[in-house]
């Protein structure tokens, strides 16, 4: 798909994201407009997903014979949500439904109400990247030679878990994961380098023995070269670290360059200021 | 005569360990993680059969967790192993988001269960597994009683869909129950035949109930011995069935009293039938260093506490 098809797409997610943030005024903006362009180039491009005669996308749980996608930072759920149904996976019109009572779209990811496109549940951070060296793991075994992405934040990095998943997919040679870090430089009690300082992220992952690649996660052109050359990577015996430099609220410019949209829903007026910055192009929910 | 008896003692962890060698065998789709403690979960038998299909983790236990659930929904069956204080309390938020709440096919296998690990000390005796895992929604919680019935519940396990918690042990205790026995989860197993007193019995417990009744019945007590492994989801046909005959209870577990067997069955029996009961578990503290069998005595999990506690339970009908 071009770049130009999937920046229309993802105008039209961060429209999704907003307002779906604002429906419920609740809910984590700044990270699911950072990770959008990721999001978009993955599930509208760079991933081969199982789909039917007619093109439609087909939600199989155990993933045989297609890419899988793990969301680690679960918190950026709006952004998860608008490109499943944006992609197919579940009606659009339910989007109108995050975080409220009786809804499949819980606060946090969740397979738990069968929603179509989640495979596991995330929220509490650091876990996401175990689950995918065990699916990627679980590929090997089964001679399925598709790919197994996994998002995670810069700020779960401080968590022990990841550090453990970081020592064992070198170890064991899972060379068919790519992983991401999504490097806002922000968390929730402020800049990630005065929170908990993650320092060098490429040298820490390079000298457990992934291979590194960098790039800017809010250019759709360099996310679709960087992500294909991740894949040209897979294979050669080590797992793929991308660190994605991104800025927390793309898109919107009051939002950006702040941990203050974290987890803060917009109001009416701020609502309509954003909406304003971005363009509906395939019509919203 | 005695009614059970036994030729053998072995370690329930060596009927895993036989389970899963049966299994490398006869089920592909059955995968093993350890973190780094391959020989204590004896596991050498399947990995020799199936390397490929085993997965060394390091001392890593909440990325063994993790893995397992990725495993899971690539279509394996994982049997997360190690010592039951790693694999329940350490990484009790791992299981209870990638396993439980996803619903994973995952099956959590434990040894070093309780006071019986001995020498090592309150560190790795954790007595809460029960308690935590069966707090968890969906999770099945299973303390199979000696080396046969482990073997058989290690093989029952891997043909049921969800997440499980298998709980096993170090000691050498008496073999007793059938060789290739089926082992049905969620049915209790009656032992003795009575009508005095109900004793509900786990794990290692179960053998020193059966000693316990015998003593009893030199007494002229005659017990109802039932052997519950599973906790949850806990048979409570079979203990209506034998509370209405005996009127009094007595539970026998090597866990704490607060979250274990006893009180699945309290909550269970004030809710459909009012009993008084006694308790044979450990009261609200951590264990320490000691030989095993010093160790039950010590925290009165044995056949005596039993004995004291049925009589206790008989004279409060």
């Amino acid at each position: 798909m071009q770049t130009q098809e999937l920046e229309k797409i993802a105008s039209q997610v961060r429209r999704d994201i907003l307002r779906m943030v604002h429906g419920c005024q609740s809910g984590h903006p700044g990270g699911s407009l950072g990770c959008t362009d990721l999001l978009v180039e993955l599930y509208f491009n760079a991933m081969n997903l199982q789909s039917d005669s007619s093109g439609n996308v087909v939600f199989q749980m155990n993933g045989a014979g297609e890419d899988v996608f793990y969301l680690s930072n679960g918190h950026i759920s709006p952004l998860i949500y608008s490109v499943l149904a944006r992609r197919g996976y579940f009606p659009i019109h339910e989007l109108a439904s995050f975080r409220k009572i009786n809804s499949r779209l819980q606060g946090h990811p969740t397979p738990h109400e069968h929603l179509e496109g989640i495979r596991i549940a995330s929220g509490s951070l650091g876990q996401g990247l175990s689950v995918a060296i065990g699916t990627a793991q679980a590929k090997k075994l089964s001679k399925d030679s598709s790919f197994v992405f996994c998002l995670m934040g810069d700020g779960e990095q401080n968590e022990g878990q990841v550090w453990e998943a970081a020592m064992y997919a070198p170890h064991h040679q899972v060379d068919n994961l790519i992983a991401f870090i999504d490097v806002n430089g922000q968390q929730i009690d402020g800049p990630t380098d005065k929170v908990m300082n993650n320092r060098d992220l490429g040298e820490k992952y390079k000298a457990f023995g992934w291979e590194i690649l960098h790039m800017n996660g809010n250019d759709a052109q360099d996310v679709q070269i960087t992500v294909a050359k991740a894949k040209a990577l897979c294979g050669k015996g080590s797992p793929i670290m991308v660190l994605m430099q991104t800025e927390m609220g793309a898109g919107v410019d009051f939002m950006m360059g702040s941990h203050k949209w974290h987890g803060v829903a917009p109001n009416d007026q701020q609502l309509s200021d954003a909406l304003a910055q971005l363009t509906e192009t395939l019509g919203d929910y | 005569m005695a009614q059970y008896t036994f030729d053998t003692k072995k370690d329930t962890r060596s009927g895993f360990g036989a389970g899963m060698e049966y299994l490398s065998l006869n089920n592909p789709k059955v995968v093993a993680l350890c973190a780094d403690l391959i020989g204590s979960l004896k596991l050498e038998a399947f990995i020799k059969n199936s390397p490929e299909r085993f997965f060394q983790t390091g001392i890593a236990e909440a990325n063994m967790i993790g893995i397992s659930a990725g495993l899971a929904i690539g279509g394996f069956i994982p049997f997360a192993t190690t010592f039951a204080n790693f694999g329940t309390g350490r990484v009790y938020d791992q299981i209870r988001q990638s396993i439980a709440y996803s619903g994973k096919n995952v099956k959590i296998a434990c040894s070093h269960a309780g006071l019986t690990l001995g020498e090592d000390g309150a560190t790795h005796q954790i007595l809460e597994d029960l308690g935590l895992m069966k707090m968890l929604p969906g999770m099945v919680v299973i303390n199979p009683c000696d080396y046969n019935q482990t073997k058989a519940a290690t093989i029952a396990v891997a043909s049921y869909e969800g997440p499980v918690y298998l709980r096993f042990g170090r000691p050498v205790v008496p073999v007793f129950t059938p060789e290739n026995q089926t082992f049905e989860i969620g049915k209790a197993i009656h032992l003795m035949e009575g009508s005095d007193v109900s004793i509900f019995a786990t794990g290692h417990l179960v053998w020193e109930a059966i000693l316990a009744a015998e003593i009893l019945k030199e007494k002229g007590i005659h017990a109802d011995v039932i052997n519950i492994h599973t906790i949850k989801p806990l048979d409570t046909q079979a203990i209506l069935k034998s509370v209405l005959k005996t009127g009094c209870v007595v539970s026998a577990e090597e866990h704490q009293l607060n979250g274990g067997l006893g009180d699945s069955i309290a909550q269970y029996l004030s809710l459909h039938k009012p009993t008084p009961m006694e308790y044979v578990g450990v009261m609200d503290s951590f264990g320490e260093s000691g030989k095993p069998a010093e160790l039950m005595e010590k925290y009165g999990l044995n056949a005596a506490s039993i004995v004291e506690k049925a009589l206790k339970a008989i004279a409060r009908k």
